[in-house]
């Protein structure tokens, strides 16, 4: 794993807010994830995990520093260019689920797979199933956001975080609304999906023992490494 | 499943609001339905005088007016100065257009032209104890044939029968019936000369626009030189094209020729064809007005469409949707209503220009007719669905445009 490039670099990566009090928001990060690798982001809440993970997605753009995705460079790439790169690399998954609520299980999870346009609609079916199935949703697939628990909802969510197969999974506080066995087995999968699958995967979370789960833990504060 | 993505989330989007998508719908619907009912009714009332106008009177009347009175000689004398006249006499001259047959014989060579000479003035009509004031208008029959449709309009007797009675008159259906006379009563005719004469009724015309019906008689040439004291006079030529819409630069040109005041139909009826132009304004501003109405529907449905979805825009970037997938999402919901709504307003404008067409009533203004004259054309459906689809665009750009540009990292943030 040496000589592999990692998944996700950050070089002195610094997020200022402009504004009549510049806000920092993470300052000087240096950060490499390789594929496989599972990384947990603790520390404080306001601390910076947030925007530090909203960055290493190219969610947001950093005043300073470099993102490298894959060892690709995106700095000063149009916005439209980050769109297409977190669409076939990047996957999501938030403290609230954000399914579409007018879609079912399956068709949020087909989303990304159409927008994509490198399956056909068939295979995208198709993923999406084996994707559900794998989470254990097989049952649920036709139901829609509001007919599922918090737990159900938040699996489709990383199913469709997984539509395109990233390299790249970045979850912001998934578990915070789920109870505790249901978190335990999120962050169990998570550390399948980086180990079986080879995907680099960022999680941030306050709950130490979750974090404890993965291979590694990197704690903010504000906005700054320090172990 | 076979639609677009976008489409598909807009599609979705107007379902879960189907009161409001519905209201925007039917404004939409309405004000193209309206669009199609009021101008095919407009139109179709406009097409129709200008096609009874153009039939029955002249293309062009040529008549014994100047446009501008000729200078007074001390005028021509003294351009620059300040001159007042007091007490001009006017000079007593016999009316009428000078060199008249030179005028006809040079018009008759014009290819396309035929000519009729004709002598109009006032008279009087008297029958029992009833007095109408008309026009009358002497016409050489065989001329005016050629010129007008006159003897199509005959609803009793024929243009030769004024050469077989001896004092022959053609009136007007309004006359007939304000007077009470039929063909074969002898009327007394008064003239502003003081000439009366013995005229009987020999025809009834009735060309449908209430104005001629009501006021216009026709004699002989003749007998009116002799009824207007004006022998050999004639004060109308009358001109018929072949092609109407070279009336007015004709009329242009001939009376740079002649001097004589040339009227082409348009500027005789330039009174109804002035309201006409009103009459448009007020339709396309009443439809405008609808639209915008509509329009606020769609800008307020998408508005909070826009407003509800804010979570589900910041995820759908955030998963990789650019700024114009997700414009196109929002743009796709106006033009969805548009389009529906313009469909549905067609087959409404469709259903009320059919029902109009079916009420019969008696309506006498301009013209007569029984109900509605209405003119279908395509042309109208064309325009409406425009009107909707760019109205229902320009609505829905507006929100749509500002769904692009929130900032994902807010909505997720501000949701988290």
């Amino acid at each position: 794993m040496n000589d592999a490039v990692p998944t996700v670099a950050a070089q002195a990566m610094t997020r200022v807010l402009p504004g009549p009090v510049p806000v920092t928001l993470v300052r000087d990060i240096d950060l490499a994830v390789m594929p496989g690798e599972f990384v947990a982001v603790t520390g404080p809440s306001g601390s910076g995990k947030s925007s530090l993970l909203y960055l290493l997605g190219l969610l947001d753009v950093p005043s300073s520093g470099k993102v490298l995705l894959q060892g690709a460079e995106t700095a000063g790439l149009p916005a439209d260019a980050l769109a297409d790169m977190r669409l076939a690399r990047v996957g999501f998954v938030f403290q609230f689920h954000f399914l579409l609520p007018e879609f079912t299980a399956l068709a949020n999870v087909e989303i990304p797979m159409r927008r994509l346009r490198q399956r056909s609609d068939d295979e995208a079916a198709a993923r999406a199933r084996e994707l559900l199935d794998g989470l254990g949703l097989a049952d649920h697939a036709h139901k829609y956001p509001d007919q599922l628990s918090g737990g159900q909802r938040q699996r489709v969510a990383i199913a469709r975080a997984l539509a395109n197969d990233p390299p790249l999974l970045l979850a912001d506080e998934p578990t915070g609304n789920l109870d505790t066995r249901t978190a335990h087995l999120v962050f169990e999968l998570f550390g399948r999906l980086a180990h079986e699958q080879g995907r680099s995967v960022v999680v941030v979370t306050h709950d130490q023992e979750l974090a404890a789960m993965a291979d590694r833990r990197i704690h903010i504060v504000d906005g700054a490494i320090v172990d | 499943m076979a639609l677009p993505l976008g489409l598909h989330i807009a599609v979705q989007h107007l379902l879960h609001r189907r009161r409001q998508t519905l209201t925007s719908l039917l404004g939409v619907a309405l004000g193209v339905a309206f669009f199609i009912g009021i101008a095919s009714m407009m139109q179709g009332f406009q097409r129709d005088f200008i096609n009874r106008v153009i039939n029955v009177a002249p293309h062009v009347t040529i008549k014994d007016e100047f446009r501008v009175p000729p200078p007074q000689p001390v005028e021509v004398a003294h351009p620059d100065a300040a001159v007042e006249l007091r007490g001009i006499k006017p000079k007593d001259e016999v009316r009428g257009i000078r060199g008249a047959r030179a005028i006809i014989d040079s018009l008759e060579e014009m290819p396309g032209v035929r000519v009729a000479p004709t002598l109009s003035g006032q008279i009087l009509l008297r029958f029992g104890s009833k007095d109408v004031s008309a026009n009358v208008t002497g016409i050489v029959p065989e001329k005016e044939r050629r010129v007008t449709k006159l003897e199509e309009d005959l609803i009793a007797g024929s243009l030769d029968d004024l050469y077989t009675a001896a004092n022959g008159i053609i009136i007007g259906e309004g006359i007939a019936q304000k007077a009470g006379i039929g063909v074969g009563d002898l009327i007394s005719v008064v003239s502003p000369e003081g000439v009366v004469m013995k005229m009987k009724v020999v025809g009834i015309f009735s060309s449908g626009i209430t104005l001629m019906d009501n006021f216009d008689t026709y004699a002989l040439l003749k007998k009116a030189q002799v009824l207007q004291d004006r022998p050999n006079v004639i004060n109308r030529i009358r001109i018929r094209l072949d092609d109407v819409e070279q009336a007015a630069p004709l009329a242009q040109r001939l009376e740079a020729r002649f001097g004589y005041r040339t009227e082409s139909w348009q500027e005789q009826s330039k009174n109804v064809l002035g309201i006409f132009v009103i009459q448009n304004a007020i339709m396309y501003s009443t439809v405008g007005a609808i639209l915008i109405v509509a329009c606020f529907g769609i800008f307020n449905v998408i508005s909070t469409v826009v407003f509800e979805k804010t979570r589900d825009i910041g995820i759908l970037k955030s998963m990789g949707f650019r700024e114009g997938d997700i414009r196109r999402i929002f743009v796709y919901q106006g033009l969805i209503v548009g389009f529906v709504g313009m469909l549905i307003g067609w087959a409404l404008g469709f259903g009320l220009v059919e029902f109009m067409g079916s009420i019969k009533f008696n309506m006498e203004g301009f013209i007569r007719s029984q109900g509605f004259i209405l003119y279908k054309t395509p042309r109208h459906y064309a325009i409406s669905g425009a009107m909707a689809l760019t109205a229902s665009t320009l609505a829905a750009w507006l929100p749509a445009r500002r769904a692009s540009r929130l900032n994902p990292v807010d909505i997720v943030r501000g949701a988290a």
